[in-house]
């Protein structure tokens, strides 16, 4: 059966240990994380973790037991086939020589990112945007020559229903 | 008044209505046990923290109630893991207690630290680590419902040294309500009537049912379903009991070293209806072929239960008990006159299977291990709590004694932990002072937790062990010979203690039968004693449990006698 990539939204009471239970249960059942994104919510002692993992249609049906068989999990949501809004942050270390400047600050305005940190032989550059996004500015600044990625993984909301 | 942490704890407890104890003292729960030592509850020391688990496990199952452990740091902790790990797999209800270094050396590697939460943090169904004297009342509350609510499960608790001797104000507890915890009991209507529907279309239907009925204390509902029905029955390792083993409708056991029976009538229905099961791979043998002709109705308390190991027809989330229950009232507004004429040929197949390949040995010269098994259950009227060991005996236990109740047959079955028996069959004494309990025990086996016979003693238990000594590993050997060209790689077992000495070093009565005709006497000798006793039995060195599936076969795919 396919693989496919899932986006999880999990609701959590934030008790110590959540995040090692989860992750825990991902390592010990052979279940795959290809990213998780961990913080608190509007409400006090509430966390989401935002996870994507890959994983066929079965799979994903037992991780989603599995996790909120977990005492601390309250809610886990499958957004996967929903309509949702997603977003990654990234920083992106990018060498600069004098000659390549203009085109990563024309590559900038175009992808509507900006500049964080500025140095003689290099730009750092601050983008959010969707997986695609990211990945289609990394392949144009590649050629020019990329020192250093870090990335948040995804967040991702669902979207009010009209 | 303020109260220690001890002192709160022991408060916490008798709320629960804990009256027994299985533990092992430490630097780390001292202040526990000083605690205790004013309090009317029951303690049993044990002689190793693993013994203490197993019993505190046979001790909720006998006795149907939380079974409680309480234990020292470091060591003391990590002795209790398997014994933690097996109760997680059979679902058993269970508070582990662990005294934690103080917490300000946490994280220090301290005297007999160790992170007990992060160690059996997979093998718990909820684990704590108690940071706060507000916190804990509150967390033992909470521990004794997480164990016993749901899907049961053992449920962890580490209290820091610091902790036990803080004082704060105690406060009767509030009853639980967790928001990120609500099993599911009541089943779904809808799908209760589409059972019944299938039921009803159903020429050859099978009741498989497991250790869930049991927990659920839902025994009278199956029985009375499959009985209204007349649908066959067939029960897992951890259900057996939960329907009569004389009843004319009883398959025996499926799986591995199932019946020809039951594992034929899988095979062949159209129809199964599992109700507390897990399709465990011992039971459905190669998945893709198993059921091959059913639909499958399940029914669990937990979800991830259902559609895990095989796709279901019709998935029933709720508790057995209630579910059966429904189910029963469903059949009442039903016609089930022509229910057994329709069931005729399915029952006569299965009578012709049972008839052509029933269970069978030969009882020659030397004492055959199913012998002593069979002519146990005959001395006992079938009447007696059987605890047992792993491996051949287990199995051999399974299929030679009959079942009529729940809870009286007690087995590591998902974890299968050799020395689980004689431990358990204390637990299960404790719980049933009046009740006959007997350990049916392999060689290798009796000698992992053997210590406990001082246990026994101690407390005048006057537990039964019969050992079936083959001298071998035995389920390990068999193998061996079936698919290892009988290359016996480290399973003679032939240098053992002499069980009746080592009987008698405990203090305890210590009996052998060497040749077929002693098998009663010393049954009989035995079981009337009022001390702890040991009967040995040399048996048939090479006999095996059959019927066998090899692994990775289909459970209809078995080597017969
Ligand atoms: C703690 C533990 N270690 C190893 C095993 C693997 N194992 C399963 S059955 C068995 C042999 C048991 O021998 P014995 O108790 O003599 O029973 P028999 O099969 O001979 O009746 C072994 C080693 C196990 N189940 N548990
Ligand atoms: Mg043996």
């Amino acid at each position: 059966m396919n693989e496919e990539k899932n986006v999880l939204s999990i609701l959590v009471d934030n008790q110590p240990g959540v995040l090692s239970r989860i992750v825990g249960l991902f390592s010990g059942r052979g279940y795959n994380i290809e990213s998780l994104c961990v913080a608190e919510t509007a409400e006090a002692g509430i966390s989401r973790i935002t996870m994507v993992t890959k994983a066929n249609k079965p799979v994903v049906e037992q991780i989603k037991k599995q996790l909120h068989k977990l005492i601390n999990v309250m809610k886990v949501n499958d957004l996967t086939d929903t309509k949702y809004v997603q977003r990654e942050l990234a920083l992106i270390k990018v060498n600069a020589k004098p000659e390549h400047r203009a085109e990563i600050l024309r590559i900038v305005d175009i992808f509507r990112c900006s500049v964080v940190d500025v140095g003689p032989d290099h730009y750092t550059l601050e983008v959010t945007g969707t997986e695609d996004k990211l990945a289609a500015l990394c392949g144009l600044l590649k050629p020019i020559g990329i020192k250093e990625v870090v990335r948040t993984g995804n967040i991702a909301m669902c979207r009010e229903v009209q | 008044m303020e109260l220690t942490g001890a002192q709160i704890l022991m408060k916490a407890l008798k709320e629960e209505g804990v009256d027994t104890i299985f533990g092992y003292p430490g630097g780390a729960a001292i202040d526990i046990y000083d605690e205790l030592s004013r309090t009317d509850i029951r303690h049993i020391l044990v002689r190793h923290e693993q013994g203490a688990v197993h019993a505190a496990d046979s001790y909720a199952r006998a006795g149907g109630k939380v079974g409680v452990c309480l234990v020292t740091s470091g060591p003391g902790a990590t002795n209790t893991v398997t014994g933690i790990a097996s109760a997680n797999m059979d679902s058993i209800p269970i508070v582990v207690i662990t005294g934690q270094v103080p917490s300000h050396l946490i994280g220090n590697d301290a005297f007999q630290e160790v992170d007990i939460v992060g160690i059996t943090r997979p093998c718990t169904k909820h684990n704590y680590l108690v940071k706060n004297i507000e916190d804990l009342a509150r967390t033992v509350k909470e521990a004794f419902y997480i164990a016993q609510t749901g899907r049961p499960g053992p449920v962890l608790i580490d209290i820091p040294k610091n902790i036990q001797t803080a004082k704060t104000l105690y406060n009767r507890q509030k009853p639980v309500a967790l928001k990120s915890y609500r099993p599911t009991y009541d089943p779904n209507m809808k799908q209760l009537s589409k059972v019944i529907g299938l039921v009803m279309a159903s020429e050859r239907p099978v009741v498989f049912a497991g250790g869930g009925v049991i927990l659920s204390k839902g025994s009278a509902e199956l029985t009375e379903f499959a009985q209204r029905a007349q649908i066959p029955v067939t029960c897992s390792l951890m259900g057996l009991g939960a329907f009569p083993g004389t009843d004319p409708l009883w398959l025996g056991m499926p799986g591995m070293h199932g019946t020809y029976r039951a594992n034929m009538s899988i095979g062949e229905s159209d129809l199964i209806i599992a109700a507390g099961v897990r399709f465990d791979d011992r039971v459905t043998g190669k998945i893709e072929t198993f059921a091959p002709k059913a639909k499958i109705v399940h029914i669990d308390i937990d979800p991830s239960s259902i559609h895990k190991n095989v796709q279901v027809a019709v998935p029933v989330v709720g508790d057995c008990k209630k579910s059966l229950g429904l189910l029963n009232h469903l059949l009442d507004k039903k016609n089930l006159k022509d229910i057994p004429g329709k069931r005729a040929a399915w029952l006569d197949q299965i009578r012709q299977w049972k008839e052509t390949t029933p269970l069978a040995y030969h009882q020659k010269d030397t004492i055959k291990p199913q012998h002593v098994v069979k002519t146990l259950y005959e001395l006992t009227k079938g009447e007696a709590i059987i605890t047992t060991e792993v491996g051949q005996n287990q199995m051999w236990a399974a299929q030679y004694y009959h079942f009529d109740r729940p809870n009286h047959f007690i087995t590591s079955g998902g974890l299968g932990v050799m020395g689980f028996g004689l431990p358990a069959a204390i637990g299960a004494q404790v719980a049933c002072p009046d009740k006959l309990v007997i350990d049916i025990a392999g060689d290798g086996s009796i000698q992992m937790n053997i210590q406990e016979m001082a246990t026994a003693v101690q407390y005048n238990l006057p537990v039964k062990i019969v050992i079936l000594n083959n001298g071998y590993l035995g389920m390990v050997r068999q193998w061996q010979e079936l698919f290892y060209d009988k290359c016996y790689s480290c399973t003679d077992m032939s240098h053992a203690p002499d069980f009746v000495k080592l009987a008698e070093a405990f203090g305890a009565v210590g009996l052998r039968a060497t040749h077929p005709d002693e098998v009663i006497p010393v049954l009989t000798e035995g079981l009337a004693s009022p001390q702890t006793v040991i009967m040995e039995f040399i048996v048939e060195r090479e006999e095996g449990v059959y019927p066998m599936v090899p692994a990775g076969a289909s459970i209809t795919e078995m080597l017969l006698v």
